[in-house]
């Protein structure tokens, strides 16, 4: 190395002090800047048109395809009433899984990310405002879904809110998890490309709105095993007899640890 | 005699390898290899180096944006690697891409951010002070490259910080809002800030910082303030820095033997293109100009130049392209 004037590397000696007036901010509170990073994701999700039709038209028209087709007949309940759970939970799909992980993979990509982690939210703060974001845009999805099939003629059983709402939630955390492995760990157009298919692909044969009784023998074996299938399971469940499915919360909970701990491991920020 | 107060980031023996990289047969690649540095409060400190030096990795190491394999760092008395919000709070970072969200509009984006801290940067005085209200209503997406610049640095500054991080601050600025660019960091280092900011532009250098650290090849290869950095490498007592060129271009093939002393060169790179270089003295200026007059010559041009930093820098590390 040269040397250019003399002394230690790193004596500051030579260079002259300055006046102190710039001061540092303090941190807002970790709830403040939780609760605005997730007021802001959720403005972002609500503007997005794209993300709307996927959280709330194609649940929508769904609900409405399976009410009148034959496709749920004879499994014991009316249509509307076998539909609604399935709608909910593909909606927790919609938008913790798909949306949410197209937004965090392009995030990403732009350093956004990065930015975000060197401001007080921090990384940890970042993720729970993104959680707070899949939770709000949730509670509207299941205010119109709700109000809508209602209108259908839904009846509910009414002890199968409680577990049925703690169910949806715990479905939305093992699908975050799922979305945020995936979006933190390949280019944003892959995780595009598979959430989007996936969205497709379990949404028509993974258990979520069509019960695994009607799918295909080789979809049936392994539905039960999907976070789709216990999450659709687990809801209709619920809302049909009032009882708490434990193997398809089990089933939710091991989805939630393994991809929330894949995530945290190989996550990438950049 | 040190510096009274204590530097706002000190980084000794920072040693940085990434990979494994499939380009090396799965090795791990050095990027950053022992670089020492330190940057005081109300200073400029410039990280000057080519493209790929490890600039952007070392301040990328002291933001906490990436770990270290061997070193330590300090930010504020504290290890940028397990720091919390507190420390986040008093430090502003712009990072090369910007990393704003495409989406967002620039102030909605501002005010947001704004709310992670308790005592912001007001806003509106920020969107004043870099002429973010003419293009307030365009989303990020759509921005020039210098408006981008702009909006990262007014986010990098809305926490009202005590050290601010500039990753090549002048890429894609127009000449207008390089110099607003400028004059902000200049009367934000005057008010005490201590900023830290990489660049390949010597000019960037010459015209901003207070101490500059050549980076070459992961390594500091020189360092000291522009004028010391100027006269690098020269003997002392060497009449070097007194080295001027005068450009000029005026009519072709004319002979300036006797009018200039010996020890000044002067050669015509293209027709009617003269560059004399040696010890010029003002004198030598008026016989010039006396000679020209005397023959009824006028230059279409005429500049002065002393040597550059980036002369320095060239003869620093070497010319070649790598």
């Amino acid at each position: 190395m040269t040397r250019v004037t003399g002394g230690a590397p790193l004596e500051s000696a030579h260079r002259g002090s300055a006046p102190r007036t710039a001061h540092g901010s303090a941190p807002a509170s970790l709830l403040r800047r939780i609760l605005l990073q997730g007021q802001y994701e959720t403005i972002t999700m609500l503007r997005n048109g794209e993300q709307l039709i996927l959280a709330i038209v194609l649940p929508l028209l769904a609900m409405v395809g399976l009410t009148v087709t034959p496709l749920l007949d004879g499994l014991g309940s009316s249509r509307i009433n076998v539909a609604v759970p399935g709608i909910l939970a593909l909606c927790a799909m919609s938008t913790a899984f798909t949306g949410q992980g197209i937004s965090t993979g392009f995030d990403r990509r732009y350093g956004v990310l990065r930015f975000l982690s060197t401001t007080p939210l921090g990384r940890t703060g970042l993720i729970a405002g993104k959680v707070l974001a899949v939770l709000a845009v949730l509670f509207l999805q299941v205010l119109i879904v709700t109000a809508v099939a209602l209108m259908l003629g839904w009846q509910p059983n009414p002890a199968g809110w409680l577990p049925g709402l703690a169910i949806l939630v715990l479905g939305a955390a093992a699908f975050t998890a799922l979305g945020l492995l995936v979006a933190g760990t390949v280019r944003p157009e892959a995780t595009l490309a598979i959430t989007n298919l996936l969205w497709i692909l379990l949404g028509a044969l993974g258990g979520i709105v069509i019960p695994a009784e009607r799918l295909p023998a080789l979809s049936q074996a392994v539905v039960h095993f999907l976070p789709s299938g216990a999450l659709g399971q687990a809801l209709r469940d619920a809302f049909l007899y009032g009882s708490v499915n434990g193997a398809a919360v089990l089933v939710l909970l091991l989805w939630t640890a393994i991809a929330g701990g894949a995530a945290t491991r190989w996550f990438k920020w950049n | 005699m040190r510096s009274p107060e204590s530097p706002v980031l000190t980084i000794s023996g920072l040693v940085k390898d990434v990979g494994p990289l499939p380009t090396l047969d799965g090795k791990m690649l050095r990027v950053v290899s022992g670089l020492s540095l330190i940057a005081e409060r109300g200073q400029v400190t410039a990280l000057l180096g080519a493209n790929g030096a490890g600039k952007t990795t070392t301040i990328e190491c002291a933001q906490g944006l990436q770990k270290r394999t061997a070193g330590a760092i300090s930010l504020l008395g504290q290890d940028p690697d397990s720091a919390g919000a507190g420390l986040r709070a008093r430090v502003g970072v712009m990072l090369q891409d910007g990393g704003l969200p495409p989406s967002a509009r620039p102030i909605p984006l501002l005010r947001h951010i704004a709310g992670m801290y308790q005592d912001p940067w007001p806003v509106d005085e920020l969107i004043g002070r870099l002429g973010i209200d003419s293009f307030s209503r365009t989303n990020v997406r759509r921005l020039s490259g210098g408006q981008k610049q702009r909006l990262a640095l007014a986010a990098a500054l809305v926490g009202n910080p005590e050290v601010l991080f500039l990753d090549e601050p002048s890429a894609g600025l127009d000449p207008q809002s390089r110099q607003m660019v400028f004059d902000l960091i200049s009367e934000l280092r005057n008010s005490g800030m201590g900023i830290v900011l990489t660049t390949h532009l010597m000019d960037d250098a010459q015209r901003l910082a207070d101490y500059v650290y050549i980076i070459d090849a992961g390594r500091n290869v020189a360092e000291g303030t522009v004028a010391q950095l100027l006269r690098h490498q020269l003997p002392a007592g060497d009449a070097s820095e007194h080295i001027r060129t005068l450009l000029f271009e005026t009519e072709p093939g004319l002979d300036f033997t006797g009018v200039l002393p010996d020890g000044v060169d002067v050669t015509e790179a293209r027709a009617g293109s003269y560059a004399a270089t040696g010890a010029l003295s003002p004198a030598d200026l008026a016989a010039i100009t006396a000679w020209w007059a005397a023959r009824g010559i006028m230059p279409s041009s005429l500049s002065l130049e002393a040597r550059s930093l980036e002369d320095v820098f060239l003869d620093i590390s070497g010319r070649e392209i790598r």
